[in-house]
């Protein structure tokens, strides 16, 4: 039963990559094909991180632990799509322009949060195995509410790059201070 | 003057499908041009053949319409039953003889001539569009501005039961944007009625919209129905929903970036997954024309 559970649910998560590889191959991406590509792996990086924080505050509301069985699968695939989302910007959109892609970098504040959360999701990664896990004990935790900030970050970049916070970027943003928001309640009730 | 080869970046096929479209639009089309002399006299090595016009298709479905809605697609799919008739258009303020012209009026007062205009979108994106139209000059000498006249304000319609955009505090209702009175009074500042030979959609702003082409898409203001002549810089929308980011000019210029994002590049509309950016010009290519408005000005102070 729950490894059923585990294999949906990595089935559903590819769904949004094959669907832009259809995209792609079948000429489906409208007028400005690289935002599009941009803008689906983005949104779906936001969707993974509302999802993986999702996990927690389902198991406390339901008594079923397989929710969190699933997390790091998920949170995984946060960075699969934070790396699309990552390459298509380097390699599709600015085509290794590494002098434009600095200076955006360093200049415009929305491709520096949005960077840096992509660099913090790295040692989540890394540390993501049972072996660390285990080794790194008590501090795995504390390592892993990193995503938290990332996830803070990543609605920021969306904020930041849209000319109006009306509507997208407002919702992803107050679904992810709404899923922050209930860990602060568990704190105090725990 | 700086010409845009699109030739030179556009796939063949596409290339050709344009020539087709010339061949198809006809002679009617080929006369009216002469009209606009700007674009056909100007520089002999240039003919229209060298501008690639966006597709209809995305030049339809692709558009930034706030009163629609924040999505590209929400303006085609929502503007359809959007009523532009009857439709009136208010010219006054500093004016000897203000007056209230319908669009049927006004297209008959002042004949149309068809215009290919690269638009070029703060977004960071390009089309090149034949827009139908006249210059804004001829409907503003009609009602002869006082010498008080120092800007042009345009209000677009109010109307949230019609556009659910304004149902929600996106900008401050109705849209306003506002041009010098040299740069209103300028040949290449046109009144738009229509595109590629028909009627304005209405996700592109009909009946009425203005087209200035050396200015960031969002001056050109849709569904207009109040030219006001007025004395002092009047506020945009977007001005006033963030003033750091857009100033009262909003020339097109590679080299004042806007706050968060660069202007250095564009992306041109249609040309697929393939094509790289291209280099943004200043004035978006009309320097020629426009560059003389602003002599002596710093714009990256007036931005």
């Amino acid at each position: 039963m729950r490894s059923y559970f585990k294999s949906s649910v990595f089935i559903l998560s590819t769904i949004p990559f094959l669907l832009i590889i259809y995209k792609i191959l079948f000429n489906k991406l409208g007028p400005e094909p690289v935002k599009e590509i941009t803008h689906f792996t983005g949104e779906w990086t936001l969707v993974f991180i509302c999802l993986t924080l999702a996990m927690s505050p389902l198991k406390r509301f339901t008594n079923f632990t397989f929710w969190v069985k699933v997390r790091r699968m998920l949170g995984l695939f946060v960075f699969f799509y934070a790396t699309l989302h990552l390459l298509t910007y380097i390699v599709i959109d600015y085509r290794f322009d590494w002098q434009q892609i600095t200076d955006d970098v360093v200049k415009k504040k929305y491709i520096f949060i949005g960077f840096a959360a992509w660099v913090l999701l790295i040692p989540l990664v890394i540390t993501s195995s049972q072996k660390m896990i285990i080794a790194l004990k008590h501090n795995w935790k504390k390592l892993h509410r990193l995503i938290y900030v990332i996830a803070i970050f990543g609605s920021l970049h969306y904020i930041w790059l849209s000319k109006t916070i009306f509507f997208k970027p407002l919702i992803y943003s107050l679904v992810i201070i709404f899923l922050l928001l209930l860990r602060i309640r568990f704190k105090k009730t725990t | 003057m700086k010409r845009f080869k699109y030739s030179e970046i556009t796939p063949e096929k596409i290339y050709k499908n344009r020539r087709i479209f010339i061949k198809n639009l006809g002679l009617a089309a080929g006369s009216m041009l002469v009209g606009s002399n700007l674009f056909t006299s100007a520089d002999a090595s240039t003919s229209k053949d060298e501008l690639e016009l966006t597709d209809y298709r995305y030049v339809t479905t692709y558009n930034n319409y706030y009163e629609f809605g924040t999505g590209k697609s929400d303006p085609v799919e929502r503007s359809q039953k959007f009523k532009t008739n009857p439709w009136n258009i208010v010219i006054d303020g500093e004016v000897e003889t203000p007056i209230t012209l319908s669009i049927e009026e006004i297209t008959e007062m002042f004949p149309s001539e068809e215009r290919i205009y690269k638009l070029r979108c703060v977004e960071g994106w390009s089309m090149v569009i034949p827009w139908q139209g006249f210059p804004l000059n001829k409907i503003l000498k009609k009602v002869s501005p006082t010498n008080k006249a120092k800007f042009v304000k345009f209000i677009s319609v109010l109307d949230p039961e019609q556009m659910i955009g304004q149902r929600f505090p996106i900008l401050d209702w109705p849209y306003k944007e506002g041009l010098r009175i040299d740069e209103a009074m300028h040949d290449l500042t046109i009144l738009v009625t229509g595109l590629y030979g028909k009627k304005l959609p209405n996700q592109n702003g009909s009946p009425l919209r203005l087209m200035v082409p050396w200015k960031y898409g969002f001056k050109s203001s849709k569904a207009i129905v109040n030219i006001k002549l007025v004395e002092k810089m009047p506020t945009s929308s977007w001005m006033k929903a963030s003033p750091k980011e857009y100033g009262f000019y909003s020339n097109v210029n590679p080299k004042v970036d806007h706050p968060r994002w660069s202007q250095a590049t564009e992306r041109v509309i249609g040309g697929g997954i393939i094509s790289p950016r291209i280099p943004t010009t200043m004035f978006n290519g009309y320097g020629d024309e426009v560059a003389g408005l602003y002599s002596g000005m710093d714009l990256k102070k007036y931005f």
